[in-house]
């Protein structure tokens, strides 16, 4: 399944979520070893943001466990998750609409992992935001609030970074522009398991795939092993493309 | 002249009902409990007051110091068990557990301590003094340092809020408790804080009103719980200083329907609660950021 011999950072065993009485997740497996760009693509409904929110421990699920660093966390409290090194940037942002940039920023770091991210080191990432530190989030760009969302999470100095949607509601010339700082936060040692509707750019910026349809896992594999025919397949369940 | 006196006598009258309403105000704006027990809670502040003096005789105006971390402690415990257990369900079921809680606290409090009036005496010959203002206004010391009491509370509160650590964790899980969590804060922890804060409001809320005049044990919702109700509403919901504004609105309101007619009184304070209600729903103060 996968080319490392390594420990995985998050080891997903069969996992299944169910919303009442609909299955959101049926039995999804994979592993996401130190250093990758795991991305999960999918169409509308397919599950993978239910997926996110389980990893970081917003959802129960029904049956499955959540391996992190050699240790099943799968029990685990959302703000334990997040200090031990789990930590989303939810979709939709979320961010505190009452606080200013800086508070938003400090409210991540409250419980932080000791780690190189400090708010003066988002500060250099964005350098926009140094002058707008006491500006509340509530007044700013769609854009620009998802850069505070990603640096109130790195902030908190995590291991695995969950990105849901960053895309979501942003012109393309936006989505870009924060993927393009991807690299940045990369090289600081983080790993990255995201979400995307937008099959073009998850393409782009990911080391592995992993598509799912309905709850069901359609095709896993590294990017450059997959042709587009099969992504295709895999997204609308045309045929029932499996893995190679 | 007469007017002019039911002006000041209601802006100091104001200053205890903020003092009743701050900490139902907080426990609304941060975890969208209405706490229906909180007029009960403040009068179990002035029982306790009533026997820490008894038993160690320290002045009334030092009782404060075991009162206040007695309610916070009690309000930290039930918050992160009866009042947690009740939140998971729904915000509705805060309100069957608040109001049972209220029925359960009256009634030990009849058993206990039978329908007996008490009043929290002041021996202090100052502060049972008053001073006069030509020959119609005559000011009392005590509602004055009530109303300084309340004023400074206030303060001192949108200080803790905007200004320290724990300040800004409960106004953001205030706004997202979830995207809170996300970032590693245990809301629940947070909410027990802030529920520490309010009933330490109340508990000082009962020392004060103890002073003002006699209480019992249906106190709680007679009179404390209805005023702070109203105080809130009048002043908008979360707002600190809405409650100040709305606090004094509704003792103004009250003094001059006595001045009418002192059958007046209580129904003057409602009129102007059930308008502001009609004319302005979201309070004199709208919300603002700060919760």
């Amino acid at each position: 399944m996968s080319d490392h011999n390594g420990v995985p950072l998050l080891d997903i065993d069969t996992l299944t979520v169910h919303h009442g009485q609909l299955r959101a997740l049926d039995q999804v497996s994979f592993r996401v070893f130190p250093g990758e760009v795991y991305a999960i693509i999918g169409a509308n409904g397919a599950g993978k943001s239910t997926l996110l929110r389980t990893i970081a421990g917003l959802h129960r699920p029904t049956s499955g466990t959540i391996g992190y660093d050699g240790r099943d966390v799968t029990g685990l409290r959302p703000e334990r998750r997040a200090t031990a090194g789990i930590v989303m940037v939810p979709e939709g942002r979320r961010l505190f609409g009452s606080l200013t940039l800086e508070e938003n920023l400090l409210v991540g770091a409250s419980r932080a992992r000791k780690g190189e991210w400090t708010t003066d080191a988002v500060y250099e990432l964005f350098p926009w935001m140094r002058d707008r530190r006491t500006q509340r989030t509530a007044q700013m760009s769609g854009g620009e609030q998802q850069s505070v969302a990603i640096g109130r999470a790195l902030v908190a100095n995590p291991r695995v970074l969950l990105l849901d949607e960053l895309s979501l509601g942003l012109a393309p010339v936006v989505v870009r522009h924060i993927y393009a700082m991807l690299p940045r936060i990369l090289a600081t040692g983080l790993t990255v398991l995201l979400v995307e509707q937008d099959v073009s750019q998850a393409l782009r910026v990911a080391t592995h795939i992993h598509c799912l349809l309905e709850g069901r896992t359609t095709l896993q594999g590294r990017p450059d092993q997959v042709s587009a025919a099969q992504v295709e397949a895999a997204y609308f369940g045309l045929a029932h493309a499996k893995e190679r | 002249m007469s007017w002019v006196n039911a002006l000041i006598q209601g802006v100091l009258i104001g200053g205890l009902y903020a003092l009743f309403a701050c900490g139902l105000s907080l426990m609304f704006g941060v975890m969208k409990v209405v706490n229906l027990a909180h007029g009960d809670l403040a009068v179990i502040g002035a029982y306790i007051a009533l026997g820490v003096i008894a038993v160690s005789h320290v002045p009334v105006l030092l009782s404060f110091l075991i009162v206040v971390p007695a309610m916070a402690v009690l309000g930290y415990l039930l918050q992160r068990t009866v009042l947690q257990a009740a939140l998971d369900r729904s915000v509705l079921t805060t309100l069957l557990v608040t109001f049972g809680l209220s029925v359960v606290i009256e009634n030990a409090l009849l058993q206990w301590k039978h329908a007996d009036s008490h009043s929290l005496g002041v021996n202090n010959s100052i502060l049972t003094g008053s001073f006069t203002i030509g020959s119609q206004i005559e000011i009392a010391y005590l509602r004055l340092m009530i109303f300084g009491v309340a004023v400074v509370l206030l303060l001192g509160l949108q200080y803790f809020l905007s200004r320290s650590k724990y300040g800004r964790l409960i106004r953001a899980v205030a706004d997202d408790r979830e995207a809170a969590q996300l970032a590693g804060v245990d809301y629940r922890h947070v909410f027990g804080i802030a529920a520490a804060i309010a009933f330490g409001t109340a508990g000082l809320a009962g020392i004060a009103y103890g002073m003002f005049g006699q209480f019992g044990p249906t106190a709680g919702t007679d009179t404390i719980l209805l005023f702070a109700f109203a105080a809130v509403v009048i002043g908008g919901l979360g707002s600190l200083w809405g409650t100040l504004l709305g606090g004094i609105v509704l003792g103004v309101a009250q003094q001059i329907g006595a001045q009418i007619s002192a059958s007046d009184q209580l129904l003057a304070g409602y009129i102007v609660f059930l308008a502001v209600l009609v004319v302005r729903p979201q309070g004199l103060v709208a919300r603002g950021a700060r919760s």
